[in-house]
């Protein structure tokens, strides 16, 4: 049937009829089996056997549910999220566990009610949508020719009953508008199929909110260690670094001062020493201060930051893009380090003789991107510097998408959901 | 020599009107904000101006750009930009006139004082200040074909004359005549495939351009 080239939409009717008679007669057995074993299953957990019998009734029915949850997408592009809870370590077939964790699930008890109200459900739709096909065609082709032979009191064709010599001629036309009918609405059919599906199926309000706790505790959880250990970082390279050298410089400023009129020419030396000091320390201070929060971020905003990191990098690197505002700083300063971790990926890695920064807003979320010519082959696995910038990322509900085939080209792509704060205008020229 | 200053520090704008002043500057303004350094720029026609890049009232890079701005009004005025830090796009901003007179220096090079007033002074006079740092930077990125061609004496001649320094500092530094160091940098040139110059700032000037491209 997919052969009816002239109009898709017939073909798609078609196609949607066979789907809605196949789901309709077909899963009726399926459905009924499975509302039978679940119940059983439960009831004779108090004979222990239960224990065993429902964890693997569920699988089944949980399987169904899922092939049916990707026909809903296939057909009718309705997405629908598993609903149940993750699984506890150790719940293994027949343990109490086990079995506790399907009771508790409200997603156990919808599939259920889902696979009862399902039966009728499909069996209606799957006998309507062929029926009323046939009795189109049947009005197109077959009456008209067959009016002749039969005829009487008792035959019809849609709003003409009954039929005589002249109301003959209406019939093909009705049986078109019939065919048509059916056609178009079949993928609807199927649609509502897949919107009774999301309904029962789907997590309902309150698993989506325990989800995203979930997801919420693990990225808090993260941000909060990796800032943990920022600060131990930045601390220890406090006192190792510029706090000893400033007092190295106190100490040869003292020494100084002690020698001045004795020993000039000491004195001297110690002082060219405490200048030597106080510029080691203020090279590792801007240093630190590149790492915690990079100035010309500051002053330049990410655009401005991104084309300044672009000119260290020992390989071109090219930033383009046009933000209507400036994203929240943490997200500048995410995204900043997301892209110089990803920039010295491509010079270290890559093989690329070159780079690209691409930064766009659209639809209250910043995207960035970042490509090379290089060889490919980049994957955020754990521990590596792609793995680290998703972490940064997430905590954000941002996303990273690695496009690396091997052989390259690479395409990281950074998408965040943010709100831009309007351009500051520079008040420098507002008053003379 | 008459100069502006502006820091929104006192204590370092306190150092620099001292310091300047003992070294003969007459310090004709000194400005903590953005704004009042661009009138102050623009009025008073310094000889020279030390600007940090820092300034409120939006503590981004105000000062650099009412520097840039100032420039653009009275071409080639000469303005001395200081930093706690160094970036590469702003020294090529402050370049991109090619006007000359033109210095960035971190803050930290004030420290050593006798170089400190002598950048100043070279700015003043229509030459270039650039900081070791952001020089080594460019270097670092042009270690590709044509610089690798250069001896590592040459390099090193290349590195401080696109410091800004003058035959003769670059000869006294390496404690070889300036007939050498001459005839060092006519090789630089040749290999770079830069024009040859007689003049001091614009050879430093195209070297910058060179390195920067």
């Amino acid at each position: 049937m997919a052969c009816m080239k002239p109009w898709p939409f017939a073909r798609r009717g078609l196609l949607s009829v066979a789907r809605v008679a196949f789901a309709g007669i077909l899963w009726l057995p399926v459905h009924i089996v499975l509302i039978v074993f679940t119940v059983v299953s439960f009831a004779l957990t108090a004979a222990g056997i239960g224990l065993v019998l429902a964890p693997l009734v569920q699988m089944m029915v949980r399987a169904y549910a899922g092939r049916r949850r990707r026909l809903a997408r296939e057909w009718s592009g309705v997405d629908i999220p598993p609903p149940y809870h993750p699984r506890p370590a150790g719940a293994f077939v027949g343990s109490p566990r086990r079995w506790m964790w399907l009771v508790r699930d409200p997603a156990t008890w919808r599939d259920l009610l889902w696979l009862v109200g399902g039966a009728p459900l499909g069996v209606a739709f799957g006998a309507v949508a062929p029926a009323g096909l046939l009795y189109g065609v049947q009005g197109v082709v077959l009456l008209p020719v067959i009016a002749n032979v039969v005829s009487g009191d008792d035959t019809g064709y849609g709003v003409t009953w009954p039929l005589n010599p002249i109301s003959y001629a209406s019939v093909p036309f009705q049986g078109a508008l019939i065919t048509a009918g059916v056609l178009y609405g079949a993928p609807w059919l199927l649609w509502a199929l897949a919107k009774y599906d999301h309904s029962l199926l789907g997590p309902t309000g309150k698993a989506v909110l325990a989800r995203r706790v979930d997801t919420l505790t693990q990225t808090r959880t993260d941000v909060v260690d990796a800032q943990a250990a920022e600060l131990r970082r930045i601390e220890r390279d406090l006192h190792d670094g510029a706090q000893a050298r400033i007092v190295a410089l106190g100490m040869s400023l003292g020494m100084a001062e002690d020698l001045v009129v004795h020993d000039p020419a000491a004195a001297q030396q110690l002082i060219a020493e405490a200048r030597e000091a106080s510029s080691l320390a203020l090279a590792e201070l801007r240093r630190l201060v590149r790492g915690i929060h990079p100035p010309v971020l500051a002053e330049r905003g990410l655009i401005g930051g991104l084309r300044a990191l672009a000119l260290t990098l020992p390989l071109p690197v090219v930033v383009e893009g046009d933000l209507p505002g400036r994203p929240p700083a943490p997200v500048e300063s995410a995204v900043y380090f997301a892209v110089a971790e990803a920039l010295v990926n491509v010079a270290k890695h890559s093989g690329g003789r070159a780079a690209w920064v691409s930064l766009s807003y659209l639809g209250g979320a910043l995207y960035c991107s970042v490509s090379d010519d290089g060889v490919g082959g980049a994957a955020p696995r754990a521990g590596s510097g792609l793995a680290g910038v998703e972490r940064r990322l997430a905590a954000f509900d941002g996303l990273l998408r690695v496009d690396s085939p091997p052989g390259g080209p690479t395409v990281l792509t950074m998408e965040l959901p943010c709100v831009l704060s309007s351009p500051k205008t520079s008040p420098s020229s507002a008053t003379g | 020599m008459r100069v502006v200053i502006a820091e929104d520090l006192a204590l370092l704008r306190d150092g620099l009107i001292r310091l300047l002043g003992a070294y003969g500057f007459e310090v004709v303004a000194a400005v903590d904000n953005g704004t009042d350094l661009r009138s102050a720029l623009l009025s008073h026609r310094p000889q020279v101006a030390v600007v940090d890049v820092r300034l409120p009232p939006t503590f981004t890079d105000e000062g650099l750009r009412a520097a840039i701005a100032a420039r653009a009004e009275v071409p080639g005025l000469p303005v001395l930009v200081l930093s706690q830090h160094v970036e590469q796009l702003y020294a090529r901003e402050l370049l991109s006139d090619r006007g000359g007179g033109v210095g960035y220096l971190l803050k930290d090079r004030v420290a050593t004082v006798g170089e400190f007033v002598e950048a100043v002074r070279r700015v003043a006079a229509g030459g270039t200040a650039m900081d070791p740092e952001v020089v080594s930077q460019l270097l670092a990125r042009n270690a590709g074909a044509p610089t690798r061609a250069l001896t590592p004496r040459e390099r090193e001649v290349l590195g401080l004359m696109a410091e800004g320094r003058s035959n003769a500092a670059i000869a006294g530094r390496l404690f070889v005549t300036e007939k050498a160091i001459g005839k060092h940098i006519a090789n630089i040139f040749t290999k770079l495939g830069l024009p040859p110059s007689e003049d001091d700032n614009r050879r430093v000037l195209a070297v910058l351009a060179y390195l920067n491209a």
